[in-house]
């Protein structure tokens, strides 16, 4: 729009706005994250009448925070590279080569893409059920079955984003590859792949932030030692003391990964997300 | 990056005959040739497909078999043999002159609601947003990525924040419409209980889900170019006109798309109720997808959570028709 006065009062107006609406939660948790016990509970103070840092060492402590973050880390990371693997090779056959089955298979990828979890839940509980039966493998409270569950929805998503990256590169630049004598999957490995880097990262990002604010597989398919940071955050709270600055101070800690990991790929991931999910 | 690639691609045709890179014979070229194009792409999504077969597919057809079956607490390590019940669970469950059957569908309509409540919300700040940090100024880059952040944190994490904000009878929201803007007098309201609940997991939702719509309409407003506005602007079109008459035309394709979107993720919410209330949300906020998990995980009544899960399926393979339809550009199959 142009700049007139009435423009930029506006813009100063509607932003300041927003930034308040966005920041006075994100004040709320860091400023409680740094207060003592006694202040927290009662009347709501802005400004912290005494600052300390014993929360952030306390939160180890109260609650096993550690445990909790090395297995969101082992799920997370495993679902992840599991989906984009599996993804790159899915989005490639969708972006650039014709077969048939291509528009089922396709369909069935997008559509699974908007399926709540809760659909899949019981169902898979009970197949996990029947292979404990059958084999004896326990996958109710283990890492392996968090994994296979996380992938109904990191999967999905990867595949539809890869392929609406894959198809933003020219051809011109595998065709070259391919007159030279490297193949298709040549191509796609020694071409495609490094042009596609940032996009695939992004994904990644992407995949990593979904599984690590899941809250429903995690309710139901974990026990006390596979619990992930998003139950395992509850525990601050479930006593008859609610530690809140604790639980502030440990939500803190479990925001800083993926909050830096999406501020690094957010221009390739808002790219992606345009590319991909609105034409 | 292209150009090593090319290049080494150069060096190895050396060893090679030119004309046919395939290690396979050089007599039987073209048939081979054809014969592997049709195999590469089944043997490139195989992985996908078979699992979207095992986590997809599959426990979607269990779940709709699970409507139909009478699976209790009793017989759920043993649910093969769970005896076939036919439509009974949804006549039991899904009677609308039943309290079970009013439940679900005063969940649905409640849900519907909360979901034009929460897009709605969400679209209009999102708009605000993207309108104004599409213009150039100090500070652009670093609002932009601020904005962000209630999307890129952990859904629990933010809804924790407002838990504690909403929670305490001296939380920080009472403490901003009761002590700073005399709002109720001298009544401080709950607001994780009760009919105020609704409206509380709304402003929750809201705030985390606004910044998806303010990064697709910023996206989409970049292929603006800023002489239409100037040109408008000569001619005396007001701001208001300028956004009715540019702004809102130019997001439409976006739109439809986003509004989807937004729309499915919101119906299905279920993180947000569950952080915020627990795995029992009061009766005035309870959503659909809470409510399954409660008939299923909370009161055992799995084949009641089958058949509502199956009422949601049908009602979501509708949607995504529409959805995909926008989504998926005409003949895409041919390229």
């Amino acid at each position: 729009m142009i700049e007139t006065r009435k423009f930029r009062i506006l813009r100063n107006v509607v932003l300041t706005v927003l930034s308040l609406w966005v920041a006075i939660p994100l004040f709320v948790v860091v400023s409680t994250s740094i207060k003592p016990l006694k202040d927290v509970a009662g009347l709501f103070q802005w400004i912290p009448r005494e600052i300390t840092l014993a929360p952030y060492f306390d939160i180890w402590t109260t609650v096993p925070l550690a445990k909790y973050f090395q297995n969101s880390l082992i799920i997370t990371i495993a679902a992840t590279a599991c989906s984009v693997t599996v993804a790159v090779l899915a989005a490639y056959a969708i972006a650039r080569l014709p077969f048939k089955g291509k528009r089922a298979f396709s369909l069935t990828v997008l559509s699974t893409q908007m399926f709540p979890g809760i659909l899949f839940l019981l169902p898979l509980y009970l197949i996990f059920t029947q292979i404990r039966n059958i084999t004896g493998l326990q996958l109710q409270g283990s890492y392996l079955g968090l994994i296979i569950t996380y992938m109904t929805f990191t999967l999905p998503f990867a595949i539809w984003m890869l392929s609406g990256y894959f198809a933003s590169i020219p051809k011109e630049l595998e065709e070259a590859s391919m007159i030279d004598g490297t193949g298709r999957m040549g191509a796609l490995f020694r071409v495609i792949l490094p042009v596609a880097k940032p996009g695939i990262i992004a994904v990644a990002v992407y995949s990593f932030i979904s599984a690590w604010g899941e809250v429903l597989f995690a309710s139901v398919l974990t026990n006390e030692s596979t619990k992930t940071l998003s139950l395992g955050l509850k525990a601050y709270a479930s006593e008859s003391d609610v530690f809140w600055n604790q639980l502030m101070a440990a939500s803190v800690v479990v925001s800083l990964p993926v909050l830096i990991g999406f501020i690094l790929v957010q221009r390739h991931l808002v790219a992606g997300l345009s590319a991909g999910a609105v034409k | 990056m292209s150009h090593s690639a090319l290049d080494s691609g150069k060096a190895a045709e050396g060893s090679k005959p030119p004309a046919n890179p395939e290690p396979d014979g050089p007599t039987q070229a073209p048939p081979i040739r054809k014969r592997r194009r049709s195999f590469l792409p089944y043997g490139l999504i195989a992985p996908a497909a078979i699992l979207e077969l095992l986590i997809h597919i599959g426990p979607m057809l269990l779940g709709v078999w699970i409507a139909f079956i009478s699976l209790t607490q009793l017989n759920l390590t043993n649910w093969l043999n769970a005896p076939f019940v036919g439509l009974q669970n949804f006549i039991n469950g899904l009677n609308p002159e039943s309290t079970i059957g009013q439940a679900f569908f005063s969940t649905v309509g409640r849900t519907l609601l909360y979901t034009i409540l929460v897009v709605g919300f969400s679209w209009v700040l999102g708009m605000a947003g993207a309108v104004f940090l599409s213009s150039n100024f100090k500070g652009r880059a670093l609002l932009r990525t601020f904005f962000l952040v209630p999307y890129a944190l952990p859904a629990y994490v933010g809804t924790i924040a407002w838990a504690f904000m909403f929670n305490q009878r001296d939380g920080a929201v009472n403490q901003i419409l009761v002590d700073t803007l005399h709002l109720f007098g001298d009544h401080r309201p709950f607001w994780l209980l009760g009919e105020n609940s609704f409206g509380a997991m709304v402003v929750v939702n809201v705030w985390q889900l606004w910044p998806f719509a303010f990064l697709m309409l910023m996206a989409a407003l970049q292929n603006v170019p800023n002489d239409v506005y100037e040109a408008a602007a000569i001619d005396g079109a007001t701001l208001w006109q300028q956004f009715r008459t540019i702004t809102l035309p130019m997001v439409r394709p976006a739109n439809g798309v986003l509004l989807m979107v937004m729309s499915l993720w919101t119906f299905n919410q279920f993180n947000i109720p569950f952080v915020l209330f627990g795995a029992t949300s009061p009766k005035e906020a309870t959503l659909i997808s809470p409510l399954i998990y409660q008939n299923s995980f909370g009161s055992w009544n799995f084949g009641l959570g089958g058949a509502m899960s199956v009422l949601l399926l049908i009602a979501l393979f509708i949607a995504s028709v529409f959805y995909i339809r926008m989504v998926l550009p005409k003949g895409a199959d041919n390229d």
